[in-house]
């Protein structure tokens, strides 16, 4: 059995499963029972400086974006960050941490942006004896009006330096958890490493509305008929957040630094997919908010036969082994020529793949043979797309085949090289290196 | 106790409470989630089979998709653009042959979406909504059409005139309009007297008159039609039920199982209906079966279909073949009637002669069976039977009326459609398909006769 456990930056954990700072992580009484159906870790929902606690909305505040079946797909919230006392909180964070002394506990930490109020908390929490901190500049909805969560994510020179104030005041590893609400992910993930933190996590929520009723024409969730945008999250945000990931794991400025993965996990394979493009260990909110904190014995079961299968015998091979496939459009082979192929024996005659690429594709398949409905790829037309593959509703039935060097594209008339070529070296490409 | 005369014929062979629950939807609607749900397996598909499987084209992805999109009276629009007679349709059509068969979700799923079932849903919410009109007449030509017969196909051509601008009057014989829809389809198929409430909608549209007790018996009287109207649309239905041509075919207790359905259908209540203790139907189709399965549900201890081919020349569908099955109906295959046997105060029994095909005809195979019946019903077949519309001047074949392919008879200003004419398929849906073909020909008609009017 492969080994499941992992050590981020010096926080060791029994599997890289995590509850993410979230209502999941809001108290005792749900952390352990976290604990109890075997969450490696949890990240204590975000703990606010000491005075009245705040005050949140008593309506709605999630809402979903749900598929026919009402599997959901998205979701979002506008709960803040904990509206518990910070002595009740410490106190409990305390408690749970000496019951359960092989999880990780870490703290999610937002008070204003001064350092007086860092330096008040610090101790405070150090003194729980967790394992470590992780800083929300990430909440985007709330918090952020008052100047804290994603209102600091958001300035590079305000997460260097809250970062730098907490690694002056406790020895704790210090996590920096990042808004996607941002146009390049690299400069905060910079900004973070500058400031000395020891690690970053991501993605936060995505600003979101879900949705307008269509009987009272107000969006939706609302309170007393008005809403706000709130943070969105769930399955639809993994490929966002999977980018961001591998943007800074391939970024040679932040390259190394330790990155908790979070958007969208809900199963063994998306954490797989986090863990692969440099992630060390995966938050989890959505799918126990959806199914329960047993969850993760399913992503548990999945992840440790898949490490079996594949001959992986530690979490820590697999991580990164994704990264080098990943690159820039400049460097991607131009050379390289498939051709989708439409295995007529699954093919079940529903047309989708035609119409697809009839109307808003490249007019490479065909409809008809001899008179009777058939489908068809045109390889003289094919420019391999996928978008045939992406809307045939049987698994397997369309695939792309990779055209072997010196192959023939029909389309082309060209024999397919054996060499690659950017767009870097590309002729068409008028500054070329050496144009 | 008495010893009873005669065959076993009775009403009120079961409570009321049974007869409730056997002539209630032998299908039951679907709810809003389970609609929902099933729209949702519909693929949309390019040029899709089903539409093309359908006699009346209607637009099946469209309208599942505006089902699972939440656009019902968008959906019941669809559905009514291009067959009126959607909602009975959807309640009687074979779609087992038909659309369903031919869903792609057969070869992936080997389940196809639930064309029918969906369609029904979607007519029905619209005819449960405050406001269920979804049709505007044309600007009133002046010009009328007299439609004769009620049925599915003068409903069909009726309601597509009248949306066009025409003045239509629609004929029948019976009290009822629906035709087979109101007289001759199964009970369980159209609970909650759907057929009556679908004639209602299709009056509501306005320009249709119905006069019900009409019959053309004379052809004077046609020709007053001819003269009297700007075109005819025949939509006659079969007068005539086949006999049997054996001995004792008169005995009481044989009845044709045409007028039988039509008893029970027009009764208030099921339990006045007399049903035979044990029941045999003669023949191999839908009526056979409807009749079949309705005798058991009234109670009748057994009931047998005997069918003189296999059970792959029968008409009605293997689904159908299996309700009656299901229904604890008996089918008996190769036998067919050399004589109905009484005792004096009616059929006491029918004797069979086996059959064998030889050179693909039917012939005796030497051997015969008795089977014991409190009653019989003949369901072997009708015809048009209607020897005025020889005299009318119409062409026939087949014994049914000829018609090209626009459905024009070859009495000029006449058209025909539905189980009149030589191609009927006797489907709802089939005649449908002829009454708005001939609709759309007699519209075109009689536009460019008023071009040509105003020229």
């Amino acid at each position: 059995m492969a080994r499941l456990d992992i050590e981020f930056c010096g926080i060791r954990s029994p599997n890289p499963f995590w509850l993410a700072s979230a209502p999941p992580t809001d108290k005792a009484y749900n952390v352990e029972r976290a604990f109890e159906a075997g969450w490696g870790g949890v990240v204590w929902k975000t703990l606010a400086e000491a005075g009245p606690p705040l005050v949140n909305v008593n309506g709605p505040r999630y809402g979903a974006l749900l598929a026919v079946d009402r599997t959901l797909i998205g979701f979002n919230n506008i709960e803040l960050i904990t509206d518990r006392d910070l002595e009740v909180n410490l106190k409990e964070i305390a408690a749970v941490k000496r019951h359960w002394a092989d999880r990780a506990v870490i703290v999610s930490i937002m008070v204003p942006c001064q350092e007086e109020s860092w330096k008040t908390i610090l101790p405070r929490v150090e003194d729980t004896g967790c394992d470590g901190i992780e800083l929300n500049f990430g909440c985007p909805h709330g918090m952020n009006e008052r100047g804290m969560g994603s209102a600091v994510g958001q300035v590079p020179e305000y997460i260097r330096m809250v970062t730098a104030w907490c690694k002056q005041y406790t020895r704790l590893p210090v996590i920096v958890k990042l808004t996607p609400n941002i146009t390049d992910i690299r400069f905060p993930a910079r900004a973070a490493k500058e400031g000395g933190a020891d690690a970053v996590s991501l993605i936060n929520t995505i600003n979101s509305i879900m949705g307008v009723d269509p009987d009272t024409l107000t969006m939706s969730p609302a309170v007393g008929g008005q809403g706000t945008h709130g943070g969105y999250c769930g399955p639809a945000v993994k490929p966002i957040a999977l980018n961001m990931v591998a943007e800074i794991a391939r970024d040679p400025q932040t390259a190394g630094l330790p990155i908790s993965g979070i958007g969208g996990i809900g199963s063994w394979r998306d954490a797989l997919e986090f863990i692969a493009l440099g992630a060390a260990s995966v938050q989890v909110c959505t799918a126990a908010m959806v199914f329960g904190f047993k969850i993760v014995q399913e992503m548990v079961s999945g992840l440790d036969a898949y490490l079996d299968d594949k001959g992986f015998s530690s979490l820590a091979e697999l991580r990164g082994r994704a990264l080098p496939s990943v690159t820039d459009w400049s460097f991607l082979d131009l050379n390289r020529v498939s051709k989708a192929v439409i295995d007529q024996d699954k093919c079940i005659q529903c047309g989708r793949c035609y119409i697809a690429c009839e109307d808003t594709a490249h007019q490479a398949i065909t409809s008809m043979r001899n008179g009777r409905r058939h489908f068809e790829v045109k390889e003289e037309e094919c420019v391999g797309c996928n978008l045939c593959v992406n809307v045939c509703p049987v698994t397997g039935c369309i695939t792309l085949r990779d055209l072997a060097p010196g192959e023939i594209d029909r389309r082309t008339g060209r024999a397919v090289s054996a060499e690659r070529l950017h767009w870097t070296a590309h002729p068409n490409n008028p500054l070329r290196k050496g144009a | 106790m008495s010893e009873q005369r005669g065959p076993d014929i009775r009403p009120g062979r079961l409570t009321v409470e049974d007869y409730a629950a056997h002539f209630a939807d032998h299908v039951p609607p679907l709810t809003h989630p389970q609609a929902v749900l099933e729209a949702s397996r519909c693929l949309y598909c390019f040029d899709a089979p089903c539409v093309t499987a359908c006699p009346t084209r209607i637009d099946v992805p469209s309208f599942i998709k505006r089902i699972a999109e939440d656009n019902l009276r968008g959906a019941a629009a669809a559905i009514l653009e291009a067959n009126p007679l959607g909602g009975f349709c959807a309640r009687d059509c074979p779609t087992e042959v038909l659309c369903e068969a031919i869903c792609v979700r057969n070869v992936q799923q080997g389940r196809p979406v639930a064309i029918g079932r969906l369609q029904r849903f979607a007519v029905d919410r619209l005819m449960a909504s405050a406001d269920n009109r979804i049709f505007e007449r044309a600007p009133a030509s002046g010009r009328r059409v007299a439609a004769i017969g009620a049925g599915p196909a003068g409903l069909a051509c009726a309601h597509a005139l009248a949306r066009a601008g025409h003045e239509v009057t629609l004929y029948d014989a019976k009290p009822k309009a629906g035709g087979l829809n109101e007289y001759g389809v199964a009970a369980y198929k159209t609970a909650g007297g759907y057929a009556q409430r679908e004639v209602e909608w299709l009056l509501s549209l306005g320009g249709i008159s119905l006069q019900c007790g009409w019959t053309l018996a004379s052809p004077e009287q046609f020709e007053n039609l001819r003269r009297g109207y700007d075109a005819v649309f025949l939509g006659l239905g079969l007068a005539e039920t086949h006999e049997l041509g054996v001995p004792g075919e008169r005995l009481a207790g044989v009845e044709d199982a045409v007028e039988f359905i039509s008893t029970l259908r027009q009764s208030a209540d099921p339990g006045t209906v007399p049903v035979g203790r044990r029941v045999l139907v003669i023949g191999g189709g839908m009526t056979a079966i409807d009749a079949a399965v309705q005798s058991k549900l009234l109670g009748a201890e057994s009931v047998d279909i005997v069918y003189r081919r296999g059970p792959h020349q029968m008409r009605a569908s293997p689904r159908e073949q299996d309700l009656a099955r299901t229904r604890g109906v008996r089918i008996l295959h190769w036998l067919a009637p050399v004589e109905v046997i009484g005792d004096g105060g009616g059929v006491c029994a029918v004797r069979f002669a086996r059959q064998r095909l030889a050179a693909g005809r039917l012939e005796p195979a030497g051997e015969e069976c008795t089977l014991e019946a409190d009653m019989v019903l003949k369901a072997i077949g009708q015809r048009l039977g209607n020897p005025l519309l020889k005299q009318c001047g119409l062409a026939l074949r087949n014994g049914r009326i000829a018609v090209d392919e626009a459905g024009r008879t070859n009495v000029s200003g006449v058209w025909a459609g539905g189980d009149c004419i030589a191609e009927g398929q006797d489907l709802t849906v089939d005649a449908v398909a002829h009454g708005l073909r001939a609709a759309r020909d007699i519209d075109l008609r009689l536009r460019s006769a008023r071009a040509r009017a105003e020229e």
